[in-house]
């Protein structure tokens, strides 16, 4: 069984998010796998370790610092890694998805697994249009997936609810949260890490010649600052009646 | 004027509430049109006139009975590479976040994902789960938006109820859009509305103390035709499960009203529901991060303020269908 993860390297979600002249200030941040990728990368391990036998392999698009995550997640237990270099790159979604296609094409997976979103821009579009440029079947915010044989069986979750899905191998697979949890590097990962081979590949090799982003980002700014709101501490009967009264004609939202 | 499509959700022969929010936000883009996908869904076409919707494509078929993104997404594209509209809206629901990607890479176009305003010619969409927020604009055509629920008003019909020009789509999948077998749907019935689409959520955190917390929060759902969701910290003990998480590894919610129970406000909570327009907080501790995010808080204990927040609700509703009536 040979598999890829597309792993994608995002801000903490603890981090305070700074914007300055409309744009987000990297600095003093502290860099995480994107949480859903590595439920894709556990998802990954375990498969190979059922199988007793297969390779996983990471892709990851972004500059030199992505680097710290792929070695990570080559200390979880990951056989080796490719950084897509997209310094000086104008990229959109699109632009992305085809890098990683053309640099995952040669490599004849039979499982691509990814995050179903990332937690920082959340557009939850790359790892689907790199499925449509691969011609492969998606099973798209997986909690449960099966391998069997030729096919992959899973369970996804739609709008109050969930459905199972059946597809052939290959097939690129999303996951969501539920589906596993995420082992943490030991040290004899760690050592090991530092042996494994992580190439990287230049983004512009790979994007096809006229091939130009089609949105544009414009300014980021912040939501509003919240004022104060009112806080009722009195007994619990004359708070409720308090809050109730104001929710309808005050706020008017019953 | 720009050709703008709606992709309208249906359920039960009946259009879900997204599909009316995104004929809003179309009539202030262009020309509006929709195209129907599935099966048994043409006598919804019919509707969408009472709504401005100029134009209908209607592709009913039984390969489109249940949803899949090859077969919805082959039908679509096709239908976008042929008439060639500006801009496609589709719901960022669990089929429209499923489908859009596959079809704006399959008609080579750009995509704005989660949209929730539209102001000079820019689409705003929020960043970092709602931390920040991104102006994004199209440099192509066309350009597929997906559109977040509960956060533009329902289009009201538009009197007279003009019957829209209905146009019937030639459906034809190859065993390639079929490789993907559902094997089983299964829906909730709590009665309750989905998360990301409900007016009003009460949720519960840590402080609900166990599952068993959780019923005096579903009694007070029960009366508000709330959902229920719950905090990080409720689903990893395992009180709840992991599709009720709200936060920024859970769901993104705005709600009109948000009961916030027995939850501290750790950051990647509010991340999630931050986009409420009113946000209540009930906790024991007057210092929790909650308070400061919250439009109206009551500081006690919340297994003896819920129930009777529960009861004067009923009151409050009970007062508002007399008048009503």
């Amino acid at each position: 069984m040979k598999i890829a993860v597309l792993l994608k390297q995002t801000f903490d979600t603890e981090d305070r998010i700074i914007v300055k002249d409309g744009v987000v200030v990297p600095e003093g941040v502290t860099y995480i796998i994107n949480p859903y990728d590595e439920l894709a990368l556990e998802a990954a391990l375990q498969i190979k370790e059922k199988a007793g036998k297969g390779e996983v392999v990471l892709f990851s698009a972004g500059g030199a610092k992505v680097q710290e995550a792929l070695r990570k997640a080559l200390a979880m237990g990951a056989d080796r890694a490719v950084r897509i270099d997209t310094e000086g790159l104008i990229a959109d979604e699109g632009i992305v998805a085809a890098a990683l296609a053309e640099a995952l094409k040669p490599g004849g997976f039979d499982l691509i697994l990814c995050g179903w979103r990332a937690i920082d821009d959340g557009s939850a579009q790359v790892a689907i249009r790199v499925a449509e440029l691969l011609d492969l079947p998606q099973l798209n915010v997986v909690t449960k997936l099966e391998i069997e044989g030729n096919k992959a069986l899973a369970w996804r979750e739609i709008d109050g609810g969930s459905e199972i899905l059946e597809a052939p191998l290959p097939v690129l697979v999303t996951t969501q949260r539920g589906l596993n949890e995420p082992r943490y590097p030991n040290m004899k990962g760690i050592m090991q890490a530092k042996k494994k081979e992580l190439k990287t590949i230049p983004a512009g090799s790979l994007v096809p010649v006229g091939l130009k982003a089609k949105v544009q980002n414009g300014d980021t700014f912040l939501p509003k600052a919240k004022t104060a709101g009112k806080v009722y501490k009195s007994d619990p009967a004359a708070a409720v009646q308090a809050l109730v009264a104001a929710l309808r004609e005050e706020a008017k939202v019953i | 004027m720009a050709k703008v499509w709606v992709v309208p959700e249906v359920q039960d022969q009946k259009l879900k509430k997204i599909s009316l929010e995104m004929i809003t936000l179309a009539r202030r883009l262009g020309d509006v049109e929709a195209v129907l996908i599935g099966e048994g869904v043409s006598p919804v076409a019919a509707e969408l006139g009472n709504y401005g919707v100029g134009k209908v494509i209607v592709a009913d078929h039984a390969d489109l009975k249940t949803y899949t993104a090859a077969t919805y997404g082959r039908v679509l594209s096709d239908l976008i590479r042929r008439d060639q509209p500006e801009i496609v809206l589709i719901g960022n629901t669990a089929t429209g976040r499923d489908l859009a990607p596959r079809v704006a890479q399959r008609v080579d176009a750009g995509q704005i994902s989660d949209v929730i305003d539209y102001r000079d010619n820019l689409f705003i969409r929020p960043i970092y789960a709602g931390k920040a927020f991104q102006q994004v604009t199209a440099v192509a055509y066309p350009l597929i938006v997906t559109v977040r629920p509960n956060v533009f008003k329902a289009a009201e019909p538009i009197g007279g109820g003009a019957a829209p020009i209905v146009e019937t789509a030639t459906v034809s999948l190859t065993g390639d859009d079929l490789r993907v077998i559902v094997r089983d749907v299964v829906r909730q019935v709590t009665g309750r509305p989905e998360l990301t689409e409900a007016e009003i959520i009460v949720s519960g955190g840590r402080g609900m103390k166990g599952a068993d917390g959780f019923l005096i929060l579903e009694a007070l759902a029960n009366v508000l035709g709330a959902a229920v969701g719950a905090s990080r910290a409720a689903v990893d003990a395992g009180w709840r499960p992991h599709q009720e998480q709200v936060g920024q590894t859970g769901k993104t919610v705005s709600p009109t009203l948000y009961i916030a129970a027995g939850i501290s406000g750790a950051i990647q909570h509010l991340a999630g529901m931050s986009g409420s327009k009113v946000i209540v907080a009930i906790n024991k501790d007057s210092e929790a991060n909650i308070f400061k995010a919250a439009d109206y808080g009551i500081v006690g204990d919340l297994f003896e303020v819920i129930p009777l927040l529960t009861e004067e609700f009923q009151r409050a509703l009970a007062w508002n269908s007399e008048q009503a009536g």
